[in-house]
């Protein structure tokens, strides 16, 4: 029946709105609560044909049925089944689009480039496919069109063909068959590994940034590798590895260690992760206070002596907070000029969420 | 095509004389027994198995399968008007149920077969909707999807603007050019065709048509009278291409198809559940289904508090109708009656009933009807009230329980059958080509975002600026939207001093 038809052309409409519509979904959030394993769903208004009909007072008033004397309550006039027609505007419908299709949208709309993983990092995997094409093989493999066009070859290039009366008559030794093939399909495996400063000068919107990048980047890295695993370390002036509900949730106080997150950092890789197989993409978040100089210039010489040339790429984002200095940002500035193996990105609010996952997406590393 | 099992066609057999025998009149009815998937995509086509390729068929569907997934909402019955009537039967239903859905059919069919209301339906709408289906999908092989699409959605908006009560005169005849230009009134009714020179002579013709001709240059209004077929103007002087011209008959005939039916909501659905309720508790049930089918029935007839129901109102008005007439209790006797114990035990045994409520099926619709049966009494004994917003509490509350507020209420929401009224005033308004349309306000004012979106579909159609004059908040505006944007111009006296503001005729 053809209402499948009109059922995909609806859904691609709902995806175009929800692509219009990309930049308010991905700072607002209502996304990730509504997450499901493969799915996420988007509640939109439902959209109609407009008309020229009755404004809302219309549904102000209305005739029941029913004890009570004036002015008490009349209960709520629900939908009622019949009266179809002049009340749909109000109602949302949640339209479910794929992990997969989301990271598209995004890619399409931050024009990210493809990411490339690290070629000695693939495991390459043969993969037995039927794109081949043989002159031998069973009867239900054959191929028509293949044999058809051999066929004409023959006619052709034998002088044999007539265009008035084009008949084509394979014989033996046109059959194509279809045939297993080998095809090598690589096989990558990636670690996401966020790092988030929990000391006091990180407020709950800053938290909240992070966790909407992070649903971006793990969405947009998802796309590119099958499995990805993601580890998280929060950190104060001592780090530890936590689950991801608490690494949103956590709040410390007290002062600031970066170098303790990147050594944390550095012991979960060498552990789990050989650099050799593994792609690894470390992200830390934090609004750049960090306790002194000398903790500063250990976590540089951990970045360049460790993580930079291990790394696919190392990314760090400040988050604007009324406490922090920033002053971890320029450092990083100062010390990497041009290298592109860090990531910096800036984000002052809400507003350059989208900017900044461009920052740290769009090297397409 | 029917595919009924042998238990199932034995009840079809048995209900098809039972109703019969009641009285009822239908075309033979075919049923069919589908799944709920099938059940959802025909419910989504408006009860067809083929529809024109659009989305909101899809949207439709989308809605129904999940809303049964879910388990909120099922479709019991579907019923198309058609000769002969084809009705759907869920599988997996109980056979209560699917005695249930038969009784009630039958009801529909009668009414489809009888009611004046559908006399000019098409009655073989099924082939005609997989010719429009055909049609349009011919328009999109040679114009593209996107631009088919996108003119149906424009002309869709444009759905409600008919003529529902010219239903009776075949709109068809409509789409006839003269009823917009030509007047020639001032001939004289010719019977026999030698007369015609001496009855209309040629010099008298001749006078009359200079007469005309100055009218009408002193006055270029055009349409001559306004019109409510906004439809069948636009098809008749936008200026369009053929396939876009056919598009929109496209939506009209489908709209004119399906007006009758919602003209007739709670007369229909009344009719039906009356009958099967007759039929089901006399000769249908047996004992071990009787609670379900209560449970069921009440179900479906049940008021919600603060909602309306046309399936209670009008079963419980039918049957209200069969018993006045029954007794007797009807005419100037009985009006003029008011002593309260003569009038409850007021029994003239003229078992006119039966009678009273065929007749009723044949000619009234949900207004008339409404309007002359919706008795004080009937009011009282269903606690039937009015309830309004109140804005401080954000809550409902019960206004009044007088007669005459409640009936005002229903035929206020019944009034062109829940759609406004919108009239072509001008064509050429401004002498500028531009479009006039008059909004009849009758105490509801328009949804604004709703309208101005209308506006805008109506524009690539007309393409010449639009003007709607309607009321907004008590005070008479003109809306217009040129192209590019909107405007407003207040219509008050205090207020006419309005710049540029253009000359708008009086109110009709």
């Amino acid at each position: 029946m053809s209402i499948r038809e009109d059922q995909s052309r609806f859904k691609s409409i709902i995806k175009a709105k929800v692509r219009d519509d990309f930049k308010r979904y991905v700072t607002s959030g209502e996304l990730i609560g509504k997450r499901e394993d493969e799915f996420v769903k988007i509640p939109l208004p439902r959209i109609d044909i407009p008309t020229f009909r009755y404004g809302p007072k219309q549904k102000e008033q209305g005739v029941g049925q029913g004890d009570g004397e004036a002015s008490e309550a009349a209960g709520n006039p629900g939908s009622n089944k019949g009266e179809a027609g002049n009340q749909s505007g109000e109602h949302m419908i949640e339209v479910e689009v794929s992990m997969e299709e989301l990271a598209d949208i995004l890619g399409e709309k931050l024009e990210l480039p493809k990411i490339l993983p690290k070629g000695t990092k693939n495991i390459l995997v043969e993969k037995n496919k039927y794109s081949g094409l043989a002159p031998v093989g069973p009867e239900g493999l054959r191929k028509f069109k293949q044999t058809y066009k051999k066929a004409l070859t023959r006619y052709i290039s034998s002088g044999t063909y007539n265009p008035d009366d084009p008949i084509i008559v394979p014989i033996r030794r046109d059959y194509q068959y279809r045939a297993v093939k080998k095809t090598p399909l690589p096989h990558t495996k990636a670690v996401v590994i966020y790092m988030m400063d929990v000391s006091g000068s990180m407020g709950d919107e800053q938290k909240e940034i992070v966790r909407l990048e992070s649903f971006w980047i793990n969405t947009w890295l998802k796309k590119h590798y099958k499995g990805l695993d993601t580890r998280f370390i929060i950190h104060d002036a001592s780090a530890k590895e936590v689950d991801e509900n608490t690494f949103f949730k956590t709040s410390e106080s007290g002062g600031t260690l970066i170098s303790s997150a990147y050594k944390l950092c550095q012991q979960i890789i060498q552990a789990d992760y050989a650099t050799s197989e593994w792609n690894i993409y470390p992200f830390h978040f934090s609004d750049g206070d960090n306790w002194s100089g000398e903790d500063t210039r250990v976590c540089l010489s951990l970045l360049k002596d460790f993580f930079l040339p291990n790394v696919n790429v190392f990314s760090y984002g400040q988050v604007e907070s009324k406490y922090g200095s920033g002053q971890f940002l320029k450092d990083l500035q100062k010390e990497f000029i041009n290298d592109d193996r860090l990531t910096l990105s800036q984000i002052e609010g809400r507003d350059k969420i989208l900017s900044s996952i461009k920052d740290f997406l769009g090297k397409g590393k | 095509m029917a595919n009924l099992t042998f238990e199932l066609e034995t009840e079809r057999k048995k209900i098809s004389q039972i109703a019969k025998d009641c009285g009822l009149d239908f075309f033979e009815t075919i049923f069919e027994l589908i799944n709920y998937d099938q059940i959802s995509q025909i419910g989504s086509y408006g009860g067809f198995p083929v529809r024109y390729p659009h989305w909101r068929f899809g949207m439709e569907y989308e809605q129904l399968s999940k809303s049964y997934e879910y388990g909120l909402s099922k479709i019991y019955e579907m019923v198309i008007n058609t000769d002969p009537c084809y009705a759907y039967l869920m599988e997996g239903n109980s056979m209560m149920d699917q005695k249930l859905v038969m009784a009630h059919v039958y009801g529909h069919c009668d009414f489809f077969k009888n009611n004046v209301w559908f006399s000019k339906t098409n009655r073989k709408m099924m082939d005609q909707m997989a010719n429009h289906a055909t049609r349009i999908k011919r328009y999109i092989d040679r114009h593209g999807y996107e631009a088919v699409e996108k003119f149906i959605d424009n002309g869709l908006s444009l759905e409600n603007l008919i003529d529902r009560y010219s239903i009776l005169n075949n709109p068809q005849n409509l789409t006839d050019t003269k009823s917009f230009t030509q007047n020639d009134s001032y001939l004289f009714k010719v019977e026999k065709p030698y007369m015609r020179n001496y009855i209309n002579p040629p010099a008298y013709i001749a006078g009359q048509k200079l007469k005309q001709d100055e009218k009408n240059l002193q006055k270029t209004q055009f349409p001559l009278s306004p019109v409510r077929d906004v439809l069948s103007f636009l098809m008749h002087y936008a200026p369009l291409e053929d396939w876009q011209k056919d598009i929109l008959s496209i939506i009209r005939d489908e709209s004119y198809y399906f007006a009758p039916q919602g003209m007739t909501k709670t007369l229909n659905e009344g009719w039906a559940s009356y009958w099967h309720s007759y039929m089901m508790t006399r000769y249908i049930l047996n004992d071990s289904e009787i609670i379900d089918f209560a449970d069921h029935h009440s179900g479906a007839t049940f008021m919600q508090i603060g909602g309306y129901n046309p399936y209670k109102v009008g079963i419980e008005l039918f049957r209200d109708i069969e018993e006045r007439w029954n007794k007797g209790r009807f005419g100037r006797e009985w009006s003029e009656c008011d002593d309260v114990r003569e009038r409850k035990n007021w029994n003239k045994n003229t078992n006119l009933g039966r009678e009273k409520i065929f007749e009723i099926r044949k000619i009234y619709n949900d207004v008339t009807f409404i309007d002359e049966f919706l008795t004080e009494d009937f009011c009282v004994r269903n606690k039937m009230f009015v309830y309004k917003l109140n804005k401080e509490t954000g809550k409902f509350e019960v206004d009044t329980r007088d007669f005459k507020a409640i009936k005002a209420q229903l035929l206020f929401q019944m009034t062109n059958f829940g759609q406004p009224i919108i009239k072509i005033e001008d064509a050429n308004f401004e002498n500028r080509g531009e479009l006039l349309l008059q909004h009849a306000h009758e105490g509801l004012d328009l949804q604004p975002n709703y309208m101005d979106a209308t506006m805008l579909n109506l524009f690539k159609i007309w393409k010449r600026p639009i003007n709607l004059v309607t009321i907004m908040g008590n005070e008479a505006f003109l809306f217009r939207y040129d192209g590019n944007q909107y405007s407003k111009h207040s219509l008050s006296d205090n207020n006419k001093t309005d710049v540029g503001g253009p000359q708008v005729p009086a109110k009709a």
